[in-house]
């Protein structure tokens, strides 16, 4: 039985303490039965045990726990058995009697490994009928797992009684399990409990099925069938399991990389400043999350989304700024703009290293980006979800901006012909700058998203750098849906290799297999097509 | 401007460069060997190690230059050509400490004996001997450039992509030498060197000789890149730099051009890094960090693309100013520095160092010899009508 269970169970022993001092004390068989304590014979303990767990009286839950943790003392002259409770104070086991003092001579009551099992068990089917939901739940899972035989019976008195669906189920795989594993027990029953564990089909009913021993060879042979549908059904699920981990790392390599198809994809510029633009983003978070836990602790949970507009600001006014200031000088020599916005990166690093420190800030998770539920054999952490759903967001928004907006046709009128555009009187130097905006804007929220997941560190934006590069080349440049197959491809690729190879490997082969493809098709999956080029 | 002219300014700087070189590489280790410690014109050993790692990057920046200022490649990957020569000589070098090591194996180096390998793995097979690990200095760059190259010229892999997966070579190799699996010692790397051909690798007279050898590796570097950049293959490259698609259609195979010189540069760039490794004492998986070689390619630019004097310069200077910040009170600040010499040499001085000297001299000169002509015009004043004759 889980410590943290026993510790759940203290207040509901207290409230049964308090019933138990009404009782009018009889001398019965459960008296007789925590008398035995007294003897310190193991199988008078054994006995005693399945009276108690078994009586139905609400001492009967305090006696085994503190037999299990060493509290239940026995004083051999008297016969007299007491619970000392963690507080020092002490009952009567048989009456419920508080006592002012246990006796010099009363010594705990001792248990081999045969007995634990046997306490194990008892306070398992003890607990089967508590109040709890939470409670009830936990203990079928346990009896589940010990599949004690003594618990059957606990067992069918709580399944009659069970209302709840979920407590009902686990109830019926607890019987299932020690009907398995009981000797006596008829083909019939073991054969339906081959069935209830093969629909249960998850990792603990496969080792039920596989670790039970000489059995019929009727069961035998369903046993196989069923341990074969489980294998099955847990590839599959494994299968989903990498593909949702895909999905979720292709999110992210999306969300990193979406910025850098509008700067190099649309605009041909090499900006290797693009992993300190998501780190901006990133420390906006950290900014605002730090105001609000000062000033106004109650929007906490709002944080992010005060977060996201201000880094899309605050990161694309930087952009907006370096266009300005370094990048338009620099138009058509694309190795020099590699090389000056590497060097742009070190000294942006540098500078939120002087501002922030050289280590990792915390930022935090609001309440409804915390946690995770299932989905049949896998988890899903609210976080992934939600950071997918925004990278899809995201992606729509800068699609939809694009095909409907005025900014949107100036851009891709400039992108397709320059002096076309500018004769048609567009001004290009203001696109320019406005559309490296955008890419650095983008990449200022894809900051905040991966702030949830990532270190904010200086060191934040170079992780994603080579990653980004990779996606927008592998997609192919200046096609956004190439970016987002991209993404989602080396994602899920990435993640079903890790099983295989292992995580760095898995990684190395990645960079080299996009290497070869880059050969294959130099511009990428889906490449621009006519004379704009070669230029 | 002539290109009579502009070969002759060449050959002046170049002739100066050699003469510097030779002269450090001939007086440095004599100075620090022969005159007593201490003395004024005596140098410190530790400045000898110093300045011999800045030799070693001149020859990688030499590298560089030859594809990048004479071909138009932008290699974003030398810095993991230049770890490859360094690790193959870091394996001689663990191979050489024998029975020293910490656990005396006569055969594992200590890092396999910690990580439980029973025999040496295929990879370490020969680099006991000498001329094996120098022959593989240059050969696994060489092979890995040739490799690389093949596959990426031939498909017309040009410009910033060819930058970029280049990198990504880099990231992967570095992700590799990180994993303590891969034989070559984890990221910890090879250290503890002993002996050198059996000379101790910390002696004085190990490390002067060292240096010598540097900058002699520094001049044939030199003297090869010149040989091949006045050729008649050079200026095929400088045509393929300068117009690709249009070289192509006059009927060069401008890919072995380029496979050519990007192999060449490859095997430089190991033997700077085999040089480097026994002078500074180690060898590990940073230095194939893509933003080592981001770094080399700005030195480049510092000193001048092109020049080939301007790139080993421009290490020279770069490395010096990066020793000189780092180790003060302005240590913070390096970086800032660095990122805005990015900057500034991109948009201000793009010839870089030399170029804008070279430049700047050629206009001089051209204004001295037309003022020149303009006054023995004037003394004999019948120029005009004999021109016009």
């Amino acid at each position: 039985m889980p410590a943290h269970l026993s510790a759940r169970l203290c207040s509901l022993a207290l409230s049964l303490f308090l019933i138990a001092f009404t009782l009018p004390a009889l001398a019965g068989p459960f008296e007789d039965a925590v008398a035995k304590f007294a003897n310190d014979d193991y199988s008078d303990t054994d006995e005693a045990i399945g009276v108690v767990a078994s009586s139905g009286n609400p001492l009967a839950f305090p006696i085994i726990s503190a037999l299990q943790d060493g509290r239940l003392m026995a004083d051999p002259d008297s016969k007299k058995v007491y619970v000392t409770g963690a507080d020092g104070k002490s009952i009567d086991a048989a009456t419920g009697q508080a006592v002012a003092s246990v006796p010099d001579s009363a010594s705990a009551v001792r248990l081999n490994n045969r007995l634990r099992r046997s306490v194990d068990a008892a306070l398992g089917s003890l607990t089967l009928q508590s109040p709890d939901v939470g409670t009830r739940l936990q203990a079928a899972q346990s009896v589940f797992k010990s599949h004690e035989e003594t618990a059957l019976e606990a067992v069918d008195a709580a399944l009659a009684k069970e209302t709840n669906r979920s407590v009902k189920a686990a109830l019926g795989d607890a019987r299932a399990a020690i009907l398995l594993f009981k000797p006596d027990a008829t083909e019939v029953e073991k054969l339906e409990a081959v069935a209830a564990l093969k629909g249960r089909g998850d990792q603990e009913a496969l080792a039920l099925l596989t670790g039970m021993g000489d059995q019929p060879a009727s069961v035998t042979k369903a046993a196989a069938s069923a341990i074969g549908s489980i294998q099955n059904s847990l590839a599959v699920w494994s299968m989903v399991q990498n593909a949702w981990y895909g999905l979720s790392l292709g999110s992210v390599l999306l969300l990193a990389a979406i910025g850098l198809a509008i700067t190099f994809g649309v605009m041909g510029v090499i900006n290797m400043a693009h992993g300190e633009m998501v780190m901006i983003g990133a420390y906006t978070t950290f900014v605002v999350q730090e105001v609000i836990r000062t000033r106004y602790p109650g929007l906490f949970d709002y944080s992010l989304l005060i977060a996201v507009p201000l880094a899309f600001v605050v990161a694309g006014a930087i952009g907006v700024l370096i266009e300005r200031s370094i990048i338009r000088f620099l138009y058509g020599r694309p190795l020099e703009t590699l090389l000056a916005t590497w060097g742009l990166s070190l000294v942006l690093q540098q500078a939120v290293r002087t501002m922030f420190g050289p280590t990792n800030r915390e930022v935090g998770n609001p309440s409804w980006m915390s946690g995770a539920f299932e989905l049949g054999q896998i988890t899903i952490t609210y976080n992934r979800l939600w950071i997918l759903v925004f990278t899809l967001a995201v992606f729509a928004i800068l699609l939809a901006m694009l095909r409907y907006t005025a900014l949107g046709l100036e851009m891709r009128a400039v992108t397709q012909n320059r002096r076309m555009a500018a004769s048609m009187g567009i001004a290009t130097s203001r696109v320019d700058a406005l559309t490296f905006g955008l890419g650095s804007g983008i990449a200022g929220i894809a900051g905040v998203a991966l702030s949830q997941i990532d270190n904010v560190s200086p060191n934040l934006g170079q992780s994603y750098i080579i990653d980004s590069f990779m996606v927008v080349v592998f997609g192919g440049v200046g096609n956004l849906w190439g970016t987002l197959v991209g993404a989602f491809t080396l994602g899920i690729a990435n993640k079903f290799l890790e099983p295989v190879a292992g995580a760095v490997l898995g990684k190395i082969a990645i960079l080299v297999l996009i290497i070869l493809f880059i050969q294959k098709r130099p511009r990428g999956l889906f490449a621009l097509k006519g004379r704009a080029v070669e230029a | 401007m002539t290109p009579h002219m502009l070969t002759r300014s060449l050959d002046r700087s170049a002739t100066i460069f050699l003469a510097v070189v030779a002269a450090c590489g001939i007086l440095i280790p004599l100075s620090n060997l022969l005159l007593p410690a201490g003395s004024f014109l005596q140098v410190p050993t530790y400045l000898v190690a110093l300045w011999g790692k800045y030799v070693c990057y001149a020859i990688l920046a030499l590298s560089i230059d030859l594809i990048w200022g004479y071909c138009g490649i932008l290699s974003l990957g030398h810095g993991a050509f230049f770890a490859l020569g360094g690790y193959a000589m870091g394996m001689y070098l663990m191979r050489q400490i024998g029975t020293r090591g910490v656990y005396g194996n006569p055969i594992l180096p200590d890092f396999m004996v910690f990580l439980n390998y029973s025999k040496l793995p295929w990879t370490w097979y020969g680099f006991d001997m000498f001329w094996f690990a120098a022959l593989m200095v240059l050969l696994v760059p060489g092979l890995l450039a040739f490799c690389f190259g093949w596959l990426a010229f031939r498909s017309r892999v040009t410009g910033v992509y060819l930058s970029i997966i280049t990198q990504a070579m880099t990231y992967a190799l570095l992700l590799a030498f990180f994993r303590n699996d891969f034989g070559f010692g984890g990221n910890n790397g090879l250290t503890d060197f002993k002996d050198i051909l059996g000379f101790n690798v910390q002696a004085e007279g190990t490390r002067a000789a060292l240096f010598a050898l540097s900058c002699l590796a520094l001049i044939a570097g030199f003297l090869i890149c010149r040989a091949i950049v006045s050729s008649k293959l050079g200026k095929v490259l400088i045509a393929v730099r300068d117009a690709e698609s249009r070289t192509r259609f006059l009927g060069y195979r401008v890919e072995s051009y380029k496979l050519f010189v990007f192999t060449v540069s490859a095997c430089m760039a190991g033997v700077a890094g085999a040089l480097y490794v026994p002078q500074v004492g180690i060898i590990n998986p940073s230095e194939f960090a893509p933003g080592n070689s981001i770094e080399a390619v700005i030195w480049v630019a510092v000193g001048g693309r092109g020049t080939l004097v301007g790139a080993a310069l421009g290490a020279v200077v770069v490395n010096y100013a990066k020793t000189f910040f780092t180790s003060g009170m302005l240590a913070p600040y390096w970086l800032f520095m660095l990122g805005a010499l990015f900057i500034l040499v991109t948009l201000l001085l793009p010839k870089g160092i030399v170029g804008t000297f070279n430049a700047w001299w050629d206009q001089s000169k051209e204004k001295r010899s037309a003022a020149a002509m303009a006054s023995a015009a004037a003394e004999d004043g019948v120029t005009e009508p004999k021109m016009a004759e």
